[in-house]
């Protein structure tokens, strides 16, 4: 017969310092766990929303980044005739050949520089990246020196404000609008045309470093690829622009990853030590009442099953006092320089449902493998020398 | 002396008690060392930059070239030792996940600069000989299995194409702090082979007679090229390096936070138990006072064994870690170093006595008042 729960959640009661202990510590781990679950999830999608499957990207062919490429004129416009891209209603085609800088900023927070990216655009990028609106103020005027602000990095660069100016390249820019681009990549840059910034990085160079199209479809990506591939003008190489960003978050995510982890495994061992030690004076503690449980036929099998799951109870408690914890990180802005584009990237901690989840599971497993060898000590206690303590 | 027999019943009273208490300061310990290794391997960079260095670069950003020109006009600055440069390559060995950096190094001069590397005097003359040469460092030969005389490809990014390269030797860094990831070749077969980039090159180094000089040739070498189509900004190698630093920001912050709360959680569960040790001893203490033990000397016994569980945690933890980091770095390669040092050995052997100390003092301080009466009455 099964011991009732309730058994078990009065005696966390009763032992409620102890009790108390061990849930802050598997609190302590589950938080830390779903905050660098939350930080690398955060980078991650903040890239993978920059990128659309209906976009296509090109690059010289072996550059790994935008700002290692180069396009020339012609070839932009070899590849603006290829078939397979969407054409506005007056029929040109949605193209735009990219110039993407490194312009030094300085962080509002530490006044030191930032890699910022700047990115030079033709007047179709809006129709082209349909993530990225207008909040405030307008777009540039094509042949002004005139700057659309990404919404993070408006707070986060030193200068920048709205109908501000703002000096570099040899140029005074005035900055005549915010973007908004939900929290996409986009976000972090500044944008303008891309003649005018092709002057202040590349002198009279005819060239562009990216191209962005945007496809009829996303299914006409592969017939798109082959036509760019198969045409012997063109030494580029062209990637489905979602598969693009991703590529270029892996380096951090995986930083983030490797280290949180370890950290959290380390925690995690710590807090089973925890939960081990609060089991193990829980039932010395407790001995009497175990022994009296047999005495009156409960079953060394439902003893061990009743303290694993008095473990497992205080697991829930400090896992979900651990979620609790950590939710308002939610949202919370994180920047860090991403190696791969060699620019400083506004990102935020995105907690979801699954990373709460595996937070949980990962709570119960403390709990089990801390409550596993306390709770068969207790079932194998032998009766009679438990009750000559009464 | 005589009470060490004491002492050591009382660690095994309960053994798994002593083991949970020892494992926890170890995991504790651990932690503490992975921490002090995450945050050396972000800022190492800053650690070792030389004092009397500067780095000159293009105004608008790292990425940007220089004129090859300018390394006549930074020689004639007053001040200045000498002066060297280098390029960034970022080409591709294999696949991108094979990352470590390639620089085009202007040959004749970077080592006199960068006097932390050794390269043998064979393989050095082997490399200048060699315009498709390179120089690797002794931190990349393990994990790519190369040796001396092999000829690796290397896939271009920035520099279309695949470039050859042979390997003439090793470089070694005089201290074991130096960063040897990563791989040199002369600048001449760059700038020979591609024409885009012809006559520039990516920064400048420039070695002053005088360190504390440094803010004002600084701002002579800024104001010689204001004005020009390459304006430069020159600062300290340490300024440099930490303003990279502050641009990875955020992540190694969050992440030595969280850590260092869940570091003190740790010990403080640590204290916790040892306090509920003591108490279950209350009438034993009793007894021992009764029998003519001092105060003092119950503190001093009690104190004495939390520590002990501290100590030998510690000790387990960081030695673990140790053992750990010379494994190598998990992340494969994206930190320079890997490294516990022995400061900050020392620094957790020191942290974990002492809060050893802070765990016991409560309750022993509570044992050696302990009222005698009192405690026999609950026998």
């Amino acid at each position: 017969m099964a011991i009732p729960i309730i058994y078990n959640i009065r005696s966390v009661k009763a032992r409620y310092v102890s009790s108390f202990v061990a849930i802050l510590a598997i609190a302590g781990v589950v938080s830390v766990f779903v905050a660098v679950l939350a930080m690398a999830n955060g980078f991650r999608r903040t890239l993978m929303i920059s990128g659309s499957p209906q976009n296509a990207i090109i690059l010289r062919g072996g550059a790994t980044s935008e700002i290692e490429s180069s396009i020339s004129l012609e070839q932009t416009k070899i590849i603006g005739d290829t078939a397979g891209i969407q054409r506005d209603k007056d029929g040109k085609a949605l193209i735009s050949p990219e110039v993407v800088g490194i312009q030094c900023f300085k962080l509002r927070s530490s006044g030191t520089d930032a890699n910022v990216q700047i990115r030079g655009v033709s007047d179709n990028a809006l129709k082209i990246r349909s993530q990225v609106k207008i909040s405030r103020g307008r777009f540039f005027t094509p042949g002004l020196a005139e700057l659309v602000v990404g919404s993070n990095a408006i707070k986060s660069y030193d200068g920048m404000d709205l109908n501000g100016k703002i000096k570099f390249g040899g140029e005074e820019w005035t900055i005549v609008g915010i973007m908004e681009a939900g929290g996409s990549s986009f976000d972090s840059e500044v944008w303008c045309d891309h003649n005018i910034l092709r002057q202040t990085y590349k002198g009279n160079e005819n060239s562009f470093q990216s191209v962005t199209v945007q496809l009829e479809t996303p299914e006409t990506f592969p017939a798109f690829k082959d036509a760019i591939s198969l045409d012997p003008r063109l030494t580029v190489s062209v990637e489905q622009e979602i598969a693009y960003y991703e590529k270029r978050s892996e380096m951090v995510f995986t930083l983030i990853k490797v280290l949180g982890f370890l950290v959290a495994f380390v925690m995690g061992i710590g807090a089973i030590f925890g939960a081990l030690n609060t089991m193990y004076s829980a039932i010395s503690a407790r001995s009497t009442e175990i022994a009296t449980l047999r005495a009156i036929g409960f079953s060394e099998r439902s003893i061990l099953f009743s303290f694993i799951l008095e473990s497992l109870f205080l697991a829930l408690l400090g896992g979900a006092l651990g979620c609790i914890i950590i939710i308002p990180a939610h949202g919370q802005m994180a920047s860090t320089i991403n190696w791969q584009t060699f620019s400083h990237l506004n990102f935020s901690f995105a907690i979801s449902t699954e990373i709460l989840l595996s937070g949980m599971i990962f709570a119960f497993v403390m709990g089990f493998l801390g409550g596993l060898l306390p709770a068969w000590r207790a079932s194998r206690m032998p009766v009679a020398v438990a009750l000559r303590g009464l | 002396m005589k009470f060490i027999p004491l002492i050591w019943v009382n660690l095994k009273r309960k053994k798994m008690r002593t083991m949970l208490t020892i494992g926890s300061f170890a995991v504790a310990l651990f932690l503490f060392g992975l921490l002090t290794v995450i945050h050396s391997a972000f800022s190492h960079q800053v650690k070792i930059a030389g004092a009397d260095r500067l780095v000159v670069r293009n105004r608008i950003s790292l990425i940007m070239p220089l004129p090859i020109s300018y390394k006549q006009r930074l020689a004639q600055v007053s001040g200045v030792k000498s002066v060297t440069f280098g390029s960034w390559f970022g080409g591709v060995y294999q696949t991108e996940r094979n990352f470590f950096p390639q620089f085009a190094i202007d040959s004749e001069t970077y080592l006199s600069i960068f006097s932390e590397y050794s390269v043998a005097p064979e393989q050095w003359e082997l490399f200048m000989k060699d315009r498709q040469g390179c120089l690797i460092g002794e931190g990349l030969i393990e994990r790519f299995g190369w040796k001396i005389g092999d000829r690796i490809p290397i896939q271009g990014t920035i520099f279309p194409g695949l470039w050859e390269f042979n390997i003439c030797g090793i470089f070694k860094g005089k201290t074991p702090e130096s960063d040897t990831k990563q791989f040199w070749f002369h600048y001449k077969y760059l700038d020979e082979r591609d024409s885009s980039t012809k006559g520039l090159v990516g920064w400048y180094y420039v070695q002053l007679s005088d360190p504390s000089q440094a803010d004002r040739i600084a701002q002579t070498i800024d104001e010689m090229f204001a004005n020009s189509p390459y304006e430069t900004a020159t600062e300290t190698e340490k300024a440099f390096a930490a303003g990279f630093l502050k641009q990875m920001g955020n992540i190694q912050f969050v992440l030595i936070c969280i850590g260092s709360v869940i570091f003190f959680t740790l010990l403080l569960i640590t204290g916790s138990n040892m306090a509920i040790a003591v108490r279950e001893r209350t009438n034993e203490i009793a007894v021992m006072k009764t029998l003519g033990f001092s105060g003092i000397r119950i503190l001093f016994l009690i104190l004495a064994e939390s520590i002990i569980y501290a100590f030998v945690g510690g000790t387990i933890g960081l030695g673990l870690c140790k053992l750990y980091t010379l494994q190598g770095d998990p992340t494969n390669g994206m930190l320079i170093i890997f490294e516990l040092s022995h400061a900050y050995i020392a620094l957790g052997l020191g942290i974990s006595a002492m809060v050893g100390f802070l765990a016991g003092i409560i309750p022993s301080c509570l044992a050696m008042r302990l009222n005698i009466v009192d405690a026999m009455r609950r026998i």
